[in-house]
């Protein structure tokens, strides 16, 4: 049953979460600090932010592979704006406005425009990138006011960084209103079955138009998030984020066709590929070779299933 | 009799642990046409498939022309001479016509496709045919009859001497039925052993020589068509008489529900004006084409009007829809029952956007007990149940739903017959209740065994109403055809 | 009532327009800067354009049988590493092991993501995905991050792209030859006219005796193929080897398998459209410096014009909403 098996997706990811820890734990004597841990959420806080609206998108039927385009282009407007003097709570606006416009262009693509996301989004993604790399060329952007890196460096309380606190929050936002509200149902069915979706009154094309929007908007987001954590702008910011991204989804136990997944999943994946990114960095692995491991990960993910499921 | 060219003796298959055939026997004589008659889930579908070295049995023999073979894939089924001409649209509409017939058969030379020897061979076979369409038509362009035609076309061109027609006229209009008729006759005295799957009673008593009945994956009877009755083989088919097959109530019509004004969609239909009353059953008819599942789209909102108007009465609850594709429109198929009765109703099942599973669970379970709804439970999922019950469960999401007018298109398309009665029951309940029905149908007896009164619809337009005493199954069809 | 026969004319009459709109392009620039059409530019042209043809028709393959490859510029990047590194260890042993070595590795990565796909009936793009990432780190561990720079590269190993034969390079020949080979095998051979079958109605092939599955593991492993030979003109052309050679340039052949036709529902494109897809963009590539726009400017273009072609293709034809490849 759809439960069950999910229910059990969750528990293996707990595993390994939990063998994780221990594993690095034991590795490294300067793992088990708070500090560190709190250092370690940095790591993964700003994609995660994404892998939740994405992980509704994708739940939804759709996909979008711009969302580090979106990040960079976000982050290039602030980047301008800054430069012109505009001040923090300015910089935010502009930041999540530019996400924001383009989840929009995004959604109208597909609704409107009817193409394939799959398609629009490697559009998008040239296109907004290429904005970006068009506007600075090779320059780098670093005029940021000071308060501005209170988003991405500050802490709310203690080890509780501001990055990870809205983290936490979006996440429980977002899986009560998957799981429990008749929205986030809604995602579900159309996912399943867009067509008796439709059928049955439910707007479909609203909803896939909202998901864009909302993934551009929380796009925008984690743009100021990174900004700010930073305190620069280059054209390559974020770059090949988005396949992390759209692992984390994955690993979470997403179904890339559609109709299946949960919220806690995916933020069980995120806190595996934080845990994991920062632990092979404190041993000194580079990160080239932490992509082989999301790659095995990713293709594990789906192809264990597959496997179990032959017989 | 003629010496069988195909026998099949006790065929056994399951899959997973679903029995599919028991012991299943079917005799093919050369130049008949053998009927095989049963209800959903009787393994009909099962048994061409095997024919046609799709799946292999797990126990039984086949002989072919008195020689026992195996079927191991398609090309082994193409080889000894079987042709298949399934239920399902089987086209390739990004390739031409000719490609079509020759797909992974077409004639080479010197190790590459010969092109000139497959557009020649194509034309031949499509003019024996009479088929009005040319060999390089992109076949997307083709109607769904003309897909079926080209059909036959493939099954032609490997020279069968078997031929299975699985429910072909489903989509075909009444000349269009002629034509495929005169196809299998003449197939039929050159020899050929066919095998003609069928619903329509009347089509089966025009076409066939011969009949096979099977009853949950069993062969239960087969012989002369001659010899036999249609009740009868209703009995055989259901394994029990069947006495009421259209429980109609008598209603007197009230109020006026919904109002139809010269209501068109450019391209579909046009100039559509009608009302339904309460308590009435409306049937709609006409042949596939006559844009009746146009209108029930235009009416429950899924497409816009492009011109005219129709009016719900003010204290009337709404129009709701059972749309003709029932695992694609009608249900989600990956979904529990509940969840998919809750998916029209979940504004008034969660009014503040808490969703409850236990109210929905509630409600599904009276569903299940108020239709009949054969399941383990409201958690089951869907994709699970039988044709018959995931019709149940696609009427009891919308009926939930108290709307006042009711659409149905195509409401019994496919499902057994024990399922079908069950459908007219509470169809029948429904306009007693004060609901207004209109039901859509391709079938004339239900048609006419279930409706006040009848529209015809012919090429986009009403071309008539009969009421209940004067409709006939000859008067509707010649409101509908192009005669 | 018989219908007039036009065969594959929906195909034929958006090459013609599209070719008719590359030849104004062409002209449009020629006609602002002369020295455009001069025969030493074009051959350059076409020299700079070779191997985005060549990956072009490799992943329109995989394309047309419902698939994607986004690990195509990995695998690339891979075997011309291995290219670079063998002749640095074996500078003597001339090209043709190369080539042998190129073509048989980047199959062999190929046919790895055919093999998930086919068997396990994996997603397409969460596949590549994956092995993107995996043939990139290998790139890492096997050079240990290292170049392999011009000077370690033996002569041959750089020349042989760069002979001249009647004005063009021995790479523009090879792009001319393999998109030639396209055109015919994609209507001549009976697996291509599969393939587009598998690609166009996965079940109903399977019900003619064609698996779709088969089909795309053959498609992988050609584009894989080609990947790796390409590897090595790649590194032989700019004489540098290392981790992130052509970073982002799967998306590049996409954006020309897109702008050239090929339907990413499957089962339809023509090998004429995607070199005139490649065309397009090469030409637009090589324009830019002469008209003033910093290069900076491309990949945006580019953008623009992939989203411009798509949103014409899709007001053509009705497409089926595969996002992530529908299961066969």
């Amino acid at each position: 049953m759809k439960a069950a098996s999910l229910l059990r997706w969750e528990s293996m990811l707990a595993a390994v979460l939990i063998a994780a820890f221990i594993t690095f734990s034991s590795l490294s004597p300067y793992f088990l600090s708070v500090d560190t841990l709190s250092d370690a959420t940095f790591n993964f806080t700003e994609r995660a932010i994404v892998a939740l609206p994405l992980a509704l998108l994708i739940i939804a039927g759709e996909i979008d592979i711009s969302v580090a385009a979106i990040i960079a282009l976000a982050s290039v407007a602030m980047g301008l704006a800054s430069a012109q003097g505009v001040g923090t709570a300015g910089l935010v606006g502009i930041g999540l406005g530019t996400g924001l416009l383009a989840g929009c262009i995004n959604g109208a693509l597909v609704t409107i425009g009817r193409v394939p996301s799959i398609v629009a989004t490697i559009g998008t993604m040239t296109l907004f990138r290429g904005a970006a790399y068009a506007v600075l060329g090779d320059r780098v952007l670093k005029d940021y006011p000071d308060s501005f890196a209170t988003f991405g460096q500050g802490y709310l309380v203690g080890p509780i960084s501001i990055e990870l606190a809205l983290f936490v929050l979006f996440a429980i936002l977002f899986g009560v209103f998957l799981h429990r509200t008749r929205w986030g149902r809604s995602i579900f069915a159309v996912g399943a079955n867009p067509v008796a979706s439709r059928f049955s009154g439910i707007a479909v094309n609203h909803y896939r138009f909202a998901l864009f929007a909302l993934t551009g908007l929380f796009s925008g987001l984690a743009a100021v998030l990174l900004t700010s954590r930073l305190g620069s702008t280059r054209p390559s910011i974020a770059q090949g984020w988005e396949l992390e991204i759209i692992s984390m989804v994955i690993l979470g136990g997403v179904s890339v066709w559609g109709g299946k997944g949960s919220i806690l999943g995916v933020v069980l994946a995120a806190l595996v590929f934080g845990l994991t990114t920062f632990g092979l960095g404190l041993m000194n692995i580079p990160g080239i070779v932490l992509s082989i491991f999301t790659g095995l990960l990713l293709i594990l993910v789906v192809a264990v299933p597959a496997l179990v499921n032959r017989r | 009799m003629e010496h069988s060219l195909l026998t099949l003796t006790d065929i056994r298959k399951s899959f997973g642990g679903v029995r599919a055939l028991e012991r299943a026997s079917l005799e093919l004589p050369r130049g008949a046409v053998t009927a095989l008659i049963g209800e959903n889930g009787a393994g009909k579908s099962t048994l061409v498939k095997i024919l046609s070295g799709i799946h292999q049995p797990d126990g039984g023999e086949i002989l072919f022309d008195g020689d026992a073979v195996r079927i191991p894939n398609p090309q082994a089924a193409r080889a000894l001479g079987i042709g298949v001409v399934h239920q399902e649209c089987l086209a390739f509409d990004n390739l031409s016509v000719a490609e079509n017939l020759f797909i992974n058969s077409q004639p080479m030379q010197a190790g590459l496709v010969h092109w000139r020897d497959l557009r020649s061979r194509a034309t031949a076979v499509l003019r024996d045919l009479d088929a009005d369409f040319d060999a390089d038509l992109p076949a997307g362009r083709l109607s769904i009859a003309q897909k079926h035609v080209m059909q036959i076309a493939r099954a032609l061109t490997h020279e069968s001497r078997v031929l299975i027609f699985d429910e072909p006229t489903a989509s075909l209009s009444q000349r269009e039925c002629a034509e495929l008729f005169r196809i299998v006759r003449k197939l039929r005295d050159a020899g050929c052993a066919l095998l003609f799957i069928s619903h329509k009673f009347d089509e089966v008593f025009e076409l066939a020589d011969r009949f096979a009945v099977f009853r949950d994956g069993v062969s239960v009877r087969a012989g002369r068509l001659s010899d036999v009755t249609s009740d009868e083989l209703i009995s055989l088919m259901v394994g029990r008489p069947v006495s009421q097959l259209f429980p109609k109530l008598e209603v007197q019509p009230g109020a006026e529900l919904l109002r139809v004004e010269k209501l068109g969609r450019a391209g579909e239909f046009e100039d559509v004006s009608f009302a339904l009353r309460a308590g009435e059953i409306v049937g709609l008819y006409g042949l596939v084409g006559a844009g009746r599942t146009e209108l029930a789209q235009v009416l429950f909102g899924i497409n816009a009007a492009s011109s005219g108007v129709f009016t719900l009465a003010a204290d009337a609850a709404g129009i709701a829809l059972v749309p003709e594709d029932r695992q694609g429109q009608g249900a989600v198929l990956p979904f529990s029952v509940a969840a998919n009765i809750a998916l029209p109703n979940l504004t008034a099942l969660a009014p503040r956007g808490w969703c409850s599973p236990s109210r929905e669970s509630e409600l599904a379970s009276q569903w299940i007990d108020r239709l009949g709804i054969k399941a383990h439970g409201p958690g089951q999922t869907v994709h699970q149940l039988s044709g018959g019950n995931q019709q149940k469960v696609v009427i009891a999401k919308w009926l939930a739903r108290k709307p006042g007018v009711l659409i149905l298109d195509e409401p019994t398309k496919g499902i057994d017959v024990g399922a079908k009665a069950a459908v007219h029951a509470v169809t029948s309940e429904f306009a007693r209740a004060g609901g207004a029905v209109l039901m859509i149908s391709s079938d004339l007896p239900e048609i006419l065994g279930m409706s006040d009164r009848v529209l015809v619809m012919r090429r986009g337009r009403l071309r008539g109403q009969f009421m209940r005493a004067q409709a006939t199954s000859e008067v509707l069809l010649r409101a509908a055809s192009d005669a | 009532m018989s219908a007039r026969p036009l065969h594959f004319s929906d195909n034929a009459r958006r090459d013609i327009a599209f070719a008719v709109l590359t030849a104004v392009l062409f002209l449009a620039v020629t006609l602002a800067f002369p020295g455009f059409a001069a025969p030493r530019n074009l051959a350059g042209l076409l020299d700079d354009t070779a191997i985005l043809i060549m990956l072009a028709l490799g992943q329109m393959l995989v394309i047309m049988g419902r698939g994607i490859d986004l690990s195509i510029a990995a695998n690339l990047a891979l075997c011309g590493m291995l290219a670079a590194l063998f002749s640095r260890a074996w500078p003597d042993a001339g090209v043709l092991p190369v080539l042998v070595l190129t073509l048989g590795a980047g199959g062999l990565l190929g046919a790895c993501n055919g093999l998930l796909v086919w068997k396990l009936r994996l997603p397409p793009i969460v596949v590549t995905l994956g092995t993107m990432s995996i043939y990139r780190g290998a790139i890492y561990l096997l050079s240990k991050g290292a170049w392999v720079n011009e000077n370690e590269m033996s002569r041959e190993f750089l020349a042989f792209p760069r002979h001249e034969f009647l004005g063009l390079t021995v790479l523009s020949w090879l792009s001319i030859v393999v998109a030639a080979a396209f055109i015919v095998a994609l209507q001549r051979l009976k697996v291509a006219r599969d393939l587009y079958a598998a690609g166009g109605n996965p079940e109903a092939a399977s019900y003619s005796g064609i698996d779709p599955g088969r089909m795309q593991f053959l498609a992988y492993t050609i584009c894989g193929a080609i990947a790796g030979v390409c590897g090595y003109f790649w590194v032989a052309k700019f004489a540098v080897a290392y981790t992130d050679i052509a970073l982002g340039f799967e998306l590049s052949v996409i954006a020309a398998c897109l702008i050239g036709g090929v339907a990413i529902a499957g089962g339809a494109g023509t090998a004429a459209g995607v070199v005139l897809g490649c065309l397009f963009i090469g030409i637009i590539r090589s324009s830019l410096p002469l008209v003033g726009i910093s290069a900076f400017w491309q990949m945006f273009i580019n953008g623009l014009v992939i989203l411009v072609a798509v949103l014409l293709s899709a007001r053509q034809r009705q497409f089926k909403r595969t996002i992530l490849e529908a299961r066969a």
